[in-house]
């Protein structure tokens, strides 16, 4: 069993319980340990672009050098998380500046630029595992089931940052839940932002954003949508509107491998 | 003893106003050796030629130093007055004090003590240069000219004209290029084909132009004058000679689910084809990624119907040999993929096209026999978007910099196209700029927008969303209005960047030519020398050396053509004196030069040399082949031995400049 540094986040362990714990028995059954370094913190919420902030990336620089420290890769599953902890990573690792500014204010025993390894839960399904690997080991594939990835903005974007996938014409949740055994439903607005923060101040904006997105699944017949976005599964459950069941990637998968009944026990 | 004169130009105030060139002709005139040194507002004036002429004969001249703008500039010019005045004209040097000073220092004091540093040095070098005499070399009086677009055909025609050889390589199994697949062109929409073909036709019944079709360029040896080149002549499995292109065989090929690149993959073709019925030459080719007998040796149908037994499955590639004396490279433009921009949905959609798609679609020999129909459902379409400016003017790495030019006009003929033939459509145009430039074509675009009624709305489309319904949401922004616009269209239409042909960069590396980051072909000077490139002997048209339109495409190849007959006319031609030569005595054969020369032009020979002991021993030793040699002194730096020089700039003259810079 290979092991990875896997880091959770705070939504994980509120609101998007369910994110969490699928990953974390999907992943066991694929023959994959996570384990989570020691006090870990906030990845910082949002990804500062402003060159000069140094402060809210720390805390995402802490948990790569926690990561480099056990010498394995990091995991992370919530898109945000991912988003924030991996432009981090690929900022420090070509900005000499923003390397230097970080390193002399967290002082660590060894400097940090960019050494650990950051991938997203589904990175780790296809490039470790693999999507055929994953298949084979499905107990119960979602026979007929059209299924509708939703990316949202921030899992692939900044594409060069986050060297994920295409962003505007991916592939990688697609072919995830061929794997699971459902079909893919491609609609124009699977990469298109759920609304994100902005229901906090204008609900109006955010439901007109997130039933964009439902509708436009919908009319292409999905009789689902997943997403690996806590925020973005929020607004598509609570402010669009939509009928459409709306679920964590994590959760099809362990349905799929047949552990989300003892999972739940 | 030398005699050297030294004269300063005040090129105006270029010079003048931020060196003292009368301090600097004053320093100089005390550096050994000179006799006269005096300043000159335009030195390059035929007075100042003259004070030069004059100079040279009252003083008994041995040797010159002009303190002027970069040798790129007037260097031929002083040659050609020193010539006159009979002085050998490689006993002229050149300190350039405009562009390497004057230009770019403003502090007077310091650029005055530089333009004597440098002129110093050139009087220093002039104290070793010697005469030199430049030989002749033959032309072949041949030209290729690759690329059978309208661009090379123009080419051909015009160098044919004058009565030499051309010949054309084209890479695809047919000339005719972009232009035979568009349906009508601006600015007055007259059919493509009908002014194409004609020009097509008579390129290959021409009896100067030999067409080497489905072929491609794989090696350029040689130099202005004497190119020799490679052609590789593509297996098509047909035998040309024999071919009469009947068509019969890609009627009865039973593989007919090949995507039909002439029609932009709209529809299909057969296995063995013919890509349309104007075609040149009309000569079947099998494809081999989809011909069964190819694959699995199991079909032989068109070998079966060939009523003159032209297919041959076991044709090879050949290679043919040929000299030339000029190239033309009009290698064209293909349109960028759209595989990033799939905001636009164009991955998704099949009623998601591009322009040059669109063209297939309006054509009477495309999919649809000339009818606008949707490629998803073959509706009529009512509301129809365009949107300009997909991939150029982007400032992000997926797109191009910059603007593709011909997009603007032909939105603008797609649009009032299908208004003209469709008038109960609606039909939008989504711009940024809308750039009209050139004769008549603003007043095209403005009868598009005011006797057709064509929408123009500046501004992007953001989002493009294909409902279940088979309609299109295009989301987009108009600037003008500012507000959201949702538009229910059933087609829309995207206008691609245009980018140099993928074969263009190689193509530059084998004729060691220069590319812009772009990758299109750089001209020898933007404004005064736009279809030659930097290499002599290559010169440029149509859409390789920039975004081109069919009129200026057109121009710029007859204008290459020119400077190719201009070529082509000469017997001969003068060589640059200034080449490479080996010391034999010092020479100890270890390759090196040989290695890193890029023109092929040093060899080995077994030369018999007498030793000090009066006995003789063969040695191996470079010659250089003053023919091929380009002067460029690689040989000379990587040369362990100090053997190999350069004629004009030896090392002792280059020490000599260094020495004179330090003192």
């Amino acid at each position: 069993m290979e092991t990875f540094t896997y880091y959770p986040g705070c939504t994980l362990r509120t609101k998007a319980k369910d994110l969490d714990t699928y990953a974390r028995v999907s992943a066991e059954a694929l023959g994959i340990a996570l384990e989570e370094p020691a006090d870990w913190q906030c990845c910082g919420g949002a990804y500062t672009t402003a060159k000069d902030e140094i402060a809210t990336k720390l805390s995402a620089v802490r948990t790569l050098n926690a990561a480099k420290e056990l010498g394995r890769p990091l995991v992370t599953v919530c898109s945000a998380c991912h988003n924030v902890i991996k432009q981090t990573n690929y900022d420090i690792s070509r900005d000499e500046d923003m390397a230097a500014k970080v390193n002399n204010y967290l002082r660590l025993p060894e400097a940090y630029t960019g050494e650990t390894t950051v991938y997203h839960y589904l990175e780790l399904l296809r490039d470790v595992i693999g999507f055929d690997k994953l298949s084979e080991k499905v107990v119960n594939p979602f026979k007929g089931k059209k299924i509708a990835a939703y990316y949202g903005c921030l899992l692939l974007r900044p594409s060069k940052a986050l060297a994920m996938d295409d962003p505007e014409n991916p592939t990688i949740m697609e072919d995830f839940i061929r794997a699971i055994g459902g079909i893919p439903v491609i609609y124009a607005q699977r990469n298109e932002c759920c609304g994100g923060y902005i229901t906090m101040e204008d609900k109006a904006q955010a439901q007109k954003r997130s039933s964009a997105v439902m509708e436009s699944a919908a009319d292409q017949g999905a009789d689902m949508v997943i997403t690996a976005c806590p925020l973005c599964l929020y607004n598509l459950k609570k402010n669009s509107g939509s009928e459409l069941p709306v679920f964590y990637f994590t959760e099809m998968l362990a349905e799929a491998l047949g552990l989300k009944e003892a999972s739940n026990e | 003893m030398q005699r050297i004169g030294v004269f300063v130009c005040h090129c105006g105030t270029n010079i003048a106003a931020t060196v003292d060139v009368k301090a600097v002709a004053e320093a100089l005139g005390h550096e050994p050796g000179v006799v006269i040194s005096q300043d000159y507002q335009y030195m390059c004036s035929e007075s100042g030629q003259n004070l030069v002429k004059n100079a040279i004969k009252e003083h008994k001249l041995t040797g010159i130093v002009i303190c002027s703008c970069s040798p790129r500039m007037h260097e031929n010019t002083f040659r050609k007055a020193a010539a006159a005045a009979g002085l050998n004209p490689y006993l002229v040097e050149i300190a350039n004090i405009r562009e390497q000073c004057s230009w770019i220092h403003k502090d007077i004091a310091t650029a005055t003590e530089k333009a004597v540093i440098l002129g110093r040095a050139a009087v220093a070098k002039v104290h070793l240069n010697a005469p030199l005499t430049a030989g002749e070399s033959p032309v072949v009086k041949r030209a290729l000219v690759i690329g059978g677009g309208i661009a090379g055909i123009q080419t051909a025609l015009d160098i044919a004209e004058a009565g030499f050889d051309v010949d054309i390589v084209e890479k695809k199994p047919t000339i005719g290029g972009k232009m035979a697949q568009i349906d009508k062109t601006f600015p007055t929409l007259d059919c493509a084909a009908c002014i194409l073909t004609p020009k097509m036709v008579e390129a290959s019944q021409n009896e100067h132009i030999t067409i080497h079709s489905f072929s491609e360029v794989t090696e350029v040896k040689g130099f202005v004058g004497n190119f020799t080149v490679k052609i590789k002549k593509k297996a098509r499995f047909v035998d040309e000679t024999k071919c009469t292109g009947c068509g019969l065989c890609t009627e009865k090929c039973p593989m007919k689910k090949v995507p039909n690149e002439f029609n932009m993959g709209l529809d299909n073709r057969s296995a063995v084809y013919i890509p349309f019925a104007q075609a040149v030459p009309k000569v079947a080719t099998i494809d081999p990624n989809y011909c069964m007998m190819l694959k699995s040796g199991k079909c032989g149908v068109c070998s079966k119907v060939c009523s003159v037994g032209a297919i041959d499955y076991k044709q090879q590639d050949r290679f043919i040999e040929q000299q030339y004396g000029a190239i033309v490279v009009a290698t064209g433009f293909d349109p960028i993929k759209l595989d990033q921009y799939d905001e636009f949905a164009y991955n998704q959609c099949p009623d998601v096209v591009t322009s040059l798609e669109l063209e297939r679609l309006m054509n009477a020999a495309g999919p649809n026999g000339g009818t606008l129909l949707r490629p998803s459902d073959k509706s009529h379409p009512h509301t129809i978007v365009f949107v300009q400016c997909v991939g150029s003017r982007c400032d992000d790495s997926k797109g191009k910099p910059y603007c593709s030019k011909i997009c603007c006009m032909y939105t603008a003929k797609h649009a009032m196209l299908i208004r003209e033939k469709y008038p109960d459509t609606e039909v939008y145009v989504f711009y940024i700029d809308v750039r009209t430039p050139g004769k008549n074509f603003d007043e095209f675009y403005r009868r598009a927008v005011e006797q057709y009624n064509v929408h123009y709305i500046k501004g992007m489309v953001g989002k493009v969303t294909p409902k279940s319904d088979g309609k299109i949401d295009v989301q987009a922004s108009d600037l003008l209005a500012n507000e959201q616009l949702h538009i229910n269209a059933d087609m829309v239409v995207l206008a691609a960047a245009i980018e140099p042909d993928k074969t263009a960069r190689p193509l530059a590396t084998m004729l060691t030519t220069q590319m812009d980051t772009n990758d299109f072909f750089t001209e020898a000077h933007p404004k005064l020398r736009p279809v030659e490139s930097a290499t002599a002997g290559i010169f440029l048209s149509g859409a390789c050396q920039g975004p081109k339109d069919i009129p200026e495409t057109v121009a710029q190849a007859s204008a290459a053509a020119a400077k190719a007959i201009g070529l082509l006319c000469k017997n001969s031609i003068t060589c640059n004196p200034c080449v490479a030569h080996s010391d034999e005595l010092m020479c100890n054969g270890c390759s090196s030069c040989e290695k890193v020369c890029p023109y092929g032009a040093i060899t080995y020979i077994d030369k018999e040399f007498r030793m000090p002991d009066r006995t003789t021993k063969v040695r191996r030793v470079a010659s250089v082949n003053p023919a091929v040699c380009q002067g460029c002194g690689a040989c000379t730096v990587a040369c362990p031995s100090g053997a190999m020089d350069l004629n004009g700039f030896s090392n002792r003259q280059i020490m000599a400049e260094v020495d004179a810079i330090c003192k």
